[in-house]
């Protein structure tokens, strides 16, 4: 791959390297590397930017933007995380750990040749669309993240953006918090227990991060208080003896009304009624938030080790006060309070963003309007990322792989997307908040990509 | 037939853990000297042995042979075969699995070649892993006509296993007249079996789904195979849109009969053909 053909078209004064029929992927995480494999499986050209020097995105941490901790461990089993086409070896954990998770990276990327496609240390600014048209090429500018060297900018017929959506932290605003003394950092500056040793913690937020930390704070901190909106169902790592998201699967045929009474059930007769141990009583029912799967949480709490507050009303210098009027003197705060998507580099009516910055795409990955921008891995499932985005992957490359052979069904099919409703792909109604902007059931939008891959079936 | 995607009971039942007999020879370390060498950037080769064959069938001839072509060389047992761990109940899929699962741990991406029932076992593992390239050498595809045909010509071998035995083919079926009989006794007396819950599936199962990342497929066996009829080796190959390389004169087991070397040479000439 030589970049140093000659531009010979310009845009804005500035000349466009011309990458023919090449795709750009944004990012080498674990959805980038999925569409870089994917895309050269059917025999596109692929060059793949990385603002890093490895691949990994996330989950490899020695990234800046990584927001994994010692303590991570994945929470839903392998064969719901792995790529379907590449599965973990079995002789691993069922819940692996995040340093396993890179390695099964690397080794994606070193089994199927996906390295040369990278451009590490290289960040995207700028994606432009070319014309209005649906099937328009795009525009990508690049540079490099070590300083030097001039923006430059290339023409590709298509885009996949997998730049992650759990990267930039998302900050809540509190009455009082610039007076207060103690230290406050965000979830993601949290790398390791010893940062608990010995203090005062309070950590806010009830998501998978937060009641990890609040674990280890119970058994590193010398006191620890965990601040949650409402009530959660906090799902056991196994139930029945077996990984609790198999189980799940396994009794997914019944109706959902069932299974939320079967969880209901199993959960009161394991764990018990979750008010005796002073945490709020669940306003909602299971299925209708993110599941939080922490065996250990109650079992802490169990001990004493973690005191269930409400939500922060205000800080003071050095206090913080509660809603219910108690107050805690912690002299660390950890916000474990979520992520929100950024896309500096794009225009947000490429993606019908609202005013809150939500995106609304078609299939929860293409662009509306010019569908040959998609967005890999921006999916918050009840199951594991990866294996939804090795189809949502597959799905791009037999939509562009039909712009080439069948412009006229890839035109329904582009058609199609920009009039489909803006539908949820889950089964139970969710609680409204930026946490559920991508929330999906596994299974509910596997077969919606099921019936696109049916359309985009190449012809025989 | 399209891909399924919703696998519910893949990821709810995964198959559990095994040990697994891997045998490996990496190229240029071979002693068989004479054939071209290569670049050193040939894919891995898999080899999947059928039933009551292990990786040992492989390690006679063939893997040496491919590593001495430049191709890293590697024989698999599926569970219950060979020196890999037993597993009296296990069916199709977890051989798929284990096929899956060493397809996976190799450094690159590798092709997959399968023998006789192996063969089968290849075929459903190509619709789970993008395999480079995959090999069906005298495939047994099943089904209840060639159970028919197999109590036919093997009445002996054949009638145990509709009471839970084993299925035994006759040295005739095996191998063809040129191999010495001292040799033919000795590979004899290495097989074993599948499990019951195989042998049946082998008659009753699904037909294999597409494979995945469209890779090349080729058929290879022999017209005087007296376990895979020459119209079984035509069909199969249909299948998967080519005609079948045709040994003449050789048994089933063309990997370790007196003129292993053909096949062999000509699978890896397609194979460099392939790639090229």
């Amino acid at each position: 791959m030589s970049l140093d053909s000659t531009a010979t078209i310009w845009r804005d004064g500035t000349p466009v390297y011309d990458r023919g029929e090449n795709v750009c992927v944004i990012g080498a995480g674990g959805s980038g590397l999925a569409a870089i494999k994917n895309l050269k499986e059917h025999g596109f050209g692929v060059d793949c930017y990385e603002r890093e020097t490895s691949v990994g995105g996330a989950w490899n941490w020695r990234h800046h933007r990584s927001p994994v901790y010692a303590g991570t461990y994945l929470i839903s089993s392998r064969p719901f995380t792995q790529y379907p086409d590449f599965p973990m070896p079995d002789d691993w954990p069922d819940y692996p750990h995040h340093s396993q998770l890179l390695s099964y990276f690397e080794r994606y990327a070193d089994h199927f040749g996906l390295r040369p496609h990278i451009w590490f240390g290289t960040e995207v600014v700028k994606v432009e669309p070319v014309s209005d048209e649906p099937d328009t090429k795009w525009d990508v500018t690049i540079h490099g993240t070590s300083g030097g060297g001039a923006p430059r900018t290339m023409r590709y017929a298509a885009v996949v953006v997998a730049n992650g959506h759990n990267w930039s932290p998302k900050l809540p605003e509190y009455e009082g918090l610039a007076d207060f003394r103690g230290k406050v950092i965000h979830a993601s500056a949290y790398k390791d227990s010893t940062q608990l040793r010995g203090r005062k913690v309070l950590v806010v937020g009830a998501g998978n991060t937060g009641c990890d930390i609040a674990v280890e704070a119970a058994q590193q901190a010398s006191r620890c208080w965990h601040s949650t909106r409402r009530g959660y169902w906090y799902a056991p790592k196994y139930v029945f003896g077996r990984p609790a998201d198999q189980v799940n699967d396994a009794t997914a045929p019944l109706p959902l009304r069932l299974r939320q009474w079967l969880f209901h059930r199993s959960l009161r007769l394991t764990v018990g009624d979750l008010t005796r141990f002073g945490l709020p009583k669940p306003d909602h029912k299971v299925y209708e938030t993110h599941p939080i799967v922490n065996s250990q949480l109650v079992y802490y709490v169990g001990h004493g080790g973690i005191a269930p507050v409400p939500d922060v009303a205000r800080f003071d210098r050095h206090e913080v006060t509660f809603t219910d009027g108690r107050t805690a003197d912690p002299d660390l705060v950890v916000l474990a309070t979520g992520y929100l998507p950024r896309f500096e580099f794009l225009s947000p009516d490429l993606l019908d963003a609202d005013e809150s910055g939500r995106p609304h795409l078609a299939l929860q990955m293409f662009s509306r309007v010019r569908p040959t921008l998609t967005l890999a891995g921006l999916v918050q499932p009840d199951s594991g990322i990866f294996g939804i985005v090795h189809w949502q992957t597959v799905v791009l490359a037999r939509w562009l792989r039909l712009l080439d052979t069948a412009p006229d069904r890839a035109a329904a099919f582009a058609a199609g997307l920009r009039a489909a409703p803006d539908r949820r792909f889950t089964t139970a109604k969710l609680k409204d908040s930026t946490r559920h902007w991508f929330e999906l059931n596994h299974v509910v939008y596997m077969r919606a990509l099921q019936r696109a891959l049916d359309d985009l079936e190449p012809a025989r | 037939m399209t891909t399924r995607i919703v696998r519910r009971r893949e990821w709810a039942y995964p198959p559990a853990h095994v040990r697994r007999e891997v045998l490996t020879v990496a190229p240029g370390t071979a002693g068989s000297a004479g054939s071209a060498g290569s670049a050193g950037d040939e894919p891995p080769v898999l080899f999947v042995p059928g039933f009551g064959h292990g990786a040992w069938a492989f390690a006679e001839h063939w893997l040496e042979h491919t590593a001495g072509r430049g191709f890293p060389a590697y024989a698999m047992s599926p569970r219950g075969h060979g020196d890999s761990a037993p597993a009296p109940k296990a069916g199709l899929r977890e051989y798929v699995h284990d096929v899956t699962q060493v397809a996976a741990g190799l450094p690159r991406q590798a092709v997959l070649v399968g023998h006789g029932a192996g063969a089968l076992v290849v075929a459903m593992a190509l619709a789970r892993y993008p395999a480079r390239a995959g090999v069906l050498v005298c495939p047994v595809f099943g089904g209840v006509g060639a159970a028919f045909g197999a109590l036919r010509r093997n009445p002996v071998g054949t009638l145990p296993a509709l009471f839970g035995g084993a299925l035994r083919p006759r040295r005739g079926q095996l191998f063809s007249r040129e191999l010495p009989v001292a040799d033919a006794q000795r590979y004899a007396a290495r097989l074993g079996r599948a499990s019951t819950r195989a042998q049946w599936q082998l008659v009753r199962h699904g037909a294999p789904e597409d494979p995945v990342g469209k890779p090349p497929v080729l058929v290879a066996g022999s017209p005087d195979d007296r376990i895979v009829p020459r119209s079984a080796l035509t069909a199969v190959a249909d299948r998967y849109g080519g005609a079948p390389l045709l040994f003449p004169g050789m048994g089933h087991d063309l990997m370790l009969d007196a003129r292993w070397r053909e096949p062999i040479d000509a699978i890896l000439d397609w194979l460099v053909k392939q790639s090229a």
